[in-house]
């Protein structure tokens, strides 16, 4: 699971759970991979991303390198800003841990890269 | 034939053995591929713009793949486990989750530019286990997918209704989630090529794109013109040269490749040949 997933991702399909969001990562196993970049793309990502739950989340990991807190003005024409949010965002992989949603505590772990969103019948 | 979701559930249906074929029949990744291309089509992306993409029912990828063609990144739902291990030995560029379409897209508001779904929604339509209501997994659905599409975005889901009365279905639960749209149907006048794709549409009520091979009216022979033919004297019916051209019209409206008309066309073979 990418960070960018994690960003975008809620438990607010469980039963009872309003917002679920942001899920808290527990990794065992964490890997960088290579990706294209592209800095268009990244720079129109950005404002759909909550800043301060990637920053979190990448801190989480251990991989927070020099990100910065909060996101430059400017920041479409900033190359080396986009290329430490991509990183951040397309790079950091979770192979193996769970997510923990906020409200209930409800675990879903996390095998192969693969998030297990599969809710029981009482859940739903 | 029976239908996959008469089967088993999802889940299980899709076994490593089937997801095998996701792989190795070239057939069916053929006819997957193709309809992959026309659901992005009719999504109308921004062109020469990445973007974010949601895949309903991703499977082994292969739809993935054509959005990777298209330069776009996308992030894949799946119930079998077995079809996402195939994507990973694959090496898909998007990011996979395990989840259930009947509770939910697990986003945030506003996350994606648009979804896909290729052959997925059909299994909604069945309830696999005893607290399955179709209508109500439909309907959550299709809200939390409009919650989770950025505005003017659009879905893009190809299906195959088993009947006038689950296509309905299928539509009324998209309209109550808030969608505008409708389904577009391509080759409408074959029965193989026949394609269902449910378009819908979150900023507005904009006119639905055309289905292929619809193009004019379907002509049949009236049966006084055919008397009148048969009386006439000479050539046969079948090798007349408007016989043949209305026949390949309709060859062409179901989809099938046809040799272009040409001025000879219907004519016979000179006795030189």
């Amino acid at each position: 699971m990418k960070l960018l997933t994690h960003n975008m991702l809620t438990s607010k399909c469980v039963k009872g759970v309003n917002v679920g969001y942001p899920l808290t990562i527990n990794a065992s196993d964490v890997r960088v991979a290579d990706v294209d970049f592209n800095p268009d793309f990244i720079s129109r990502l950005i404002p759909k991303i909550d800043w301060p739950v990637l920053y979190n989340a990448a801190e989480s990991l251990g991989h927070v390198e020099d990100l910065p807190k909060e996101t430059p003005v400017n920041y479409e024409n900033n190359e080396e800003f986009l290329k430490k949010a991509h990183r951040a965002l397309l790079e950091v992989e979770v192979v193996h841990g769970e997510l923990v949603c906020p409200e209930s505590g409800r675990k879903f772990p996390i095998n192969n890269g693969i998030p297990n969103m599969l809710l029981n019948e009482d859940e739903v | 034939m029976s239908r996959p979701e008469h089967l088993a559930p999802p889940e299980i249906f899709y076994n490593e053995t089937e997801a095998k074929k996701y792989t190795q029949n070239s057939r069916i990744i053929e006819i997957q591929e193709q309809m992959s291309e026309r659901a992005i089509e009719l999504l109308l992306l921004p062109e020469d713009k990445q973007s974010l993409i949601l895949d309903i029912g991703c499977g082994s990828g292969l739809s993935g793949g054509v959005l990777d063609e298209n330069g776009h990144y996308w992030v894949g739902m799946d119930i079998s486990t077995a079809m996402l291990d195939v994507a990973l030995e694959r090496e898909v560029e998007g990011d996979l989750l395990l989840a259930d379409m009947g509770e939910g897209c697990p986003f945030k508001a506003g996350a994606f530019d648009g979804a896909i779904s290729i052959s997925a929604l059909q299994w909604l339509c069945n309830a696999d286990k005893s607290h399955h209501k179709p209508v109500q997994r439909l309907y959550k659905f299709f809200s939390t997918l409009y919650a989770c599409l950025s505005r003017s975005a659009r879905a893009v889901l190809q299906f195959y209704p088993e009947n006038g009365e689950q296509m309905e279905l299928v539509t009324t639960q998209a309209m109550k989630a808030g969608f505008y749209g409708g389904v577009v149907v391509d080759y409408p006048n074959s029965t193989k090529a026949k394609k269902f794709f449910l378009v819908l549409m979150t900023g507005g009520n904009m006119p639905l794109p055309k289905g292929l091979g619809t193009e004019g009216e379907s002509s049949g022979i009236d049966y006084s013109r055919r008397e009148k033919i048969k009386r006439q004297r000479g050539k046969p019916l079948k090798s007349r040269r408007e016989w043949i051209l209305e026949k390949k019209e309709r060859r062409r409206r179901q989809g099938k490749e046809v040799r272009p008309d040409s001025k000879y066309t219907g004519r016979k073979r000179s006795g030189r040949f």
